[in-house]
């Protein structure tokens, strides 16, 4: 895919290439794909000189990398402490349920991936989930269908 | 004023904003609309503060569109809105100048609404490390100054000397406040005596403790406060580069930071010849990538660096060899942000309230079965009765508290029988928890001890790094061990094995995670052991938790036959005509407890 170099060159270019920028630039080209595809992680290794094996060393050693393509929306379910005591396993349970996935991953329509978190500091309105950059609180399993629909891309709601 | 921090935005602060802005637009008033950061009154989110001239200021809670463009139209024609209003505020204390900033020359307050200082949530509190939060506009460097900022780096880079501004930090006993508590004039007199150059200061705000987010509310309240302990570092230590390492979770805390790095740089407080004396300090920030480990300070240096967040042995310490192999000093924000503090007053006036081993405030959050859940500053020496009963105001009606969680996922739960236990770092290690860097998570009789040590231990045998071997394998087979109890099929000999495995993983593990990751379930054998031989012995859970141990069940005697739970069961195991009472089949039920949340006359049970 040349679109695929084009976008990670251009990602490179804003970084020089030191070791200690491969997990930022890392994060950047993550934040356009939503996830690390080889051919990046390729051009990393060879752009910043660090053997292929240690940048998927790093990229499979940090939870905010993925080497699967991820959906368009990120819906991210906190486990943490407060959330946990507060029934955030059924907020997920129901999250899976809705989007008919039997664990956490993402949709075949590749709309939403889904995953859990380990706490987004918002422990006060337990249970909570983020879809995207927006954080949900206070949340009960009937509040689920309709924040994901309202999310949904219009066109494909509509198919 | 809106409280726009991540808990305000994700109640609605956003709306709440652009609505009141809006109709003080369309009524031509002449209000100034302000965003500020996070008082920590977190369970009344979105809030609103109101200051009129000579007027107290008043905070309303639970606010949403509509209501906050009645307000602004009720407080054009004279209407305070009393009956919305939560809280009065007189003044503000300002620790740093001693000067109590007064709304209202008049103390007289509004008819029905409570004084701050008479809230039970807020009597119990010293604001130092968060004076500013909620007070001021975060994104404005010019609200921090009149509050006092950078005074303390003016002082100390005209009127002391490095020494001195150490001497200050030994007299006033202050401890690293994420958690481990080392002595931080100990730690920069460590850095200022190496003569490797360049040194670093990093800020560690990779707050991965769930349960816990003072890191967050700090950076995103109060940036500026930060960064000036940074700066006073810089000058006391010789040190010429600063981190910041901030969790990538915290998107608005990256941000108002940022923000606040330029505005210090366009104002010389930063860059070449800060405050023209000659003194040079960079600060940058790095977001981290995810990973709980990388908190330990060896472990984030290697993740700074580029590679993966393991730790190394210590020594040689990070002061010694840290970040490049050059001495490097780490502290956690809270501790940069008690900087100031320290330098404007003095370290004697830090030390004046505390224990004998700890001085000083601390910010915990008080999370969980409370109902005040909220960023509360506490100083040393109240007891945990005093936070949990007073400042959080109890568990909710009709629930008994069992215990409270402290330091994060290796922390341990502290029972009833010792909450008269006074919080310093000393007590709480001897009661076989930590301080951690302040979750305070409040468990009640709805919470069951097996399943939380059965949630830490997936949680610390996901994030262990791997690199030894007792804390990634022992981990793993404490979890299954727990996970056995939990499901019903544990015996009382998995109870010794727990604790032997317990005990051995926290004396060959390398880092701190490791040390402490056994605490949990250490803790809860320790003060909920009958917990445990419930469920093994009987085959029960008590709090009704545990999955393969419960059933659901209607109560014919109260179910109305509304059939709300069978349109939300998904596994089609509820039967009943309608307005019949209704039955659950157990052989079909996946027990999500999705009926019983919408089960108005309450009668679905857990049995």
């Amino acid at each position: 895919m040349p679109e695929t170099a084009a976008i990670v060159e251009g990602v490179l270019a804003g970084f020089l290439e030191r070791r200690e920028n491969l997990i930022p630039a890392l994060e950047d080209i993550q934040s356009h794909f939503h996830y690390l595809p080889e051919e990046a992680l390729r051009t990393v290794s060879r752009r910043f000189k660090v053997p292929l094996t240690q940048v998927y060393h790093v990229a499979t050693f940090y939870n905010c990398f993925s080497l699967e393509p991820r959906g368009r929306h990120q819906v991210r379910v906190c486990l943490g402490t407060a959330c946990h005591v507060r029934g955030a396993q059924r907020v997920m349970d129901k999250v899976l349920r809705e989007l008919d996935l039997p664990a956490s991953g993402t949709t075949p329509d590749f709309e939403f991936s889904v995953e859990p978190v380990r706490c987004l500091g918002c422990c006060a309105l337990a249970p909570v989930i983020r879809i995207d950059r927006r954080t949900y609180g206070h949340l009960a399993q009937s509040r689920v269908p309709k924040i994901l629909k309202a999310c949904r891309t219009p066109a494909l709601a509509a198919a | 004023m809106v409280g726009m921090g991540t808990c305000g935005l994700a109640t609605g602060a956003d709306e709440v904003y652009e609505a009141i802005f809006d109709e003080v637009k369309r009524l031509k008033l002449s209000y100034q609309v302000a965003g500020t950061g996070c008082i920590g009154w977190c369970c009344e989110e979105p809030l609103v503060d109101v200051c009129l001239p000579g007027r107290p200021r008043l905070t309303y809670g639970r606010m949403d569109a509509h209501k906050a463009r009645e307000l602004v139209r009720g407080l054009s024609e004279g209407d305070l809105k009393p009956q919305w209003a939560i809280g009065l505020l007189t003044g503000f204390e300002n620790p740093l100048t001693d000067i109590r900033t007064r709304y209202a020359k008049q103390t007289a307050g509004v008819d029905g609404v409570r004084r701050y200082e008479d809230l039970p949530l807020f009597r119990h509190q010293v604001r130092w490390a968060s004076r500013n939060c909620g007070v001021i506009d975060p994104s404005s460097l010019e609200e921090y100054i009149a509050r006092g900022g950078y005074f303390a780096l003016h002082r100390a880079l005209h009127a002391m000397h490095p020494a001195e501004i150490i001497a200050e930090l030994n007299h006033s006993l202050l401890r690293g406040r994420g958690g481990a508590g080392f002595p931080t004039g100990k730690k920069w007199e460590l850095l200022r005596r190496q003569d490797v150059t360049p040194k670093y200061l990093i800020c560690n705000a990779d707050e991965g403790d769930p349960g816990a987010y003072m890191n967050r509310t700090l950076l995103e309240s109060d940036p500026h406060s930060v960064l000036e302990g940074m700066i006073i570092g810089a000058y006391a230590t010789g040190a010429t580069e600063g981190i910041i390492y901030v969790r990538e979770e915290y998107p608005l805390a990256v941000k108002r930071m940022q923000e606040a790095i330029s505005q210090a740089e366009k104002a010389g407080l930063l860059g070449d010849d800060i405050f023209n004396q000659g003194l040079r300090f960079q600060i940058r920030i790095v977001k981290g990538a995810g990973a709980f480990v990388c908190g330990e300070e060896t472990a984030l240096i290697a993740s700074v660096e580029g590679r993966v967040g393991e730790p190394r042995q210590r020594p040689p310490f990070p002061v010694e060899r840290g970040l490049g192999g050059k001495p490097t000093c780490i502290n956690n924000v809270e501790t940069w942000a008690d900087i100031p503090l320290i330098v404007m007053r003095g370290g004697d006036w830090y030390a004046q309230i505390g224990t004998a081993t700890s001085k000083g405030t601390k910010t915990f959050c008080l999370v969980g079965a409370v109902k005040n859940t909220a960023l509360v500053e506490v100083p040393f020496g109240i007891t945990l009765r005093q936070v949990v009963e007073e400042v959080g105001g109890g568990v909710p009606e009709g629930r008994k508290f069992k215990a409270v969680q402290t330091g994060g996922p290796s922390g341990g739960c502290i029972p009833e029988s010792l909450l008269d236990l006074k919080v310093d770092y000393e007590s709480l290690t001897q009661a076989g928890s930590i301080m951690g860097s302040g979750g305070m998570i409040v468990m009640d009789d709805s919470t069951c001890m097996v399943d939380i040590a059965k949630y830490f231990l997936t949680f610390l045998a996901d994030e262990s790094c791997g690199k030894c071997f007792s804390c990634r394998e022992g981990l793993q087979r404490m979890q299954q061990i727990v996970t056995h109890i939990s499901d019903g099929h544990g015996c009382e000999e998995d109870l010794d094995l727990l604790e032997e495995l317990g005990w051995m993983v926290r004396e060959t593990s390398l880092c701190g995670l490791g040390q402490t990751a056994p605490n949990p379930v250490l803790s809860t054998l320790r003060y909920f052991r009958d917990e445990y031989l419930a469920h093994v012995r009987e085959k029960r859970c008590p709090a009704k938790v545990c999955k393969q141990l419960i059933a659901y069940r209607i109560d014919p005697t109260v179910c109305d036959g509304c059939g709300a739970c069978v349109r939300v069961c998904t596994s089609e195991a509820i039967l009943g005509e309608k307005k019949q009472a209704h039955t659950i089949d157990k052989a079909r039920c996946s027990k999500c407890g999705a009926c019983m949340e919408v089960c108005q006359p309450k009668a679905v049970l857990v049995e």
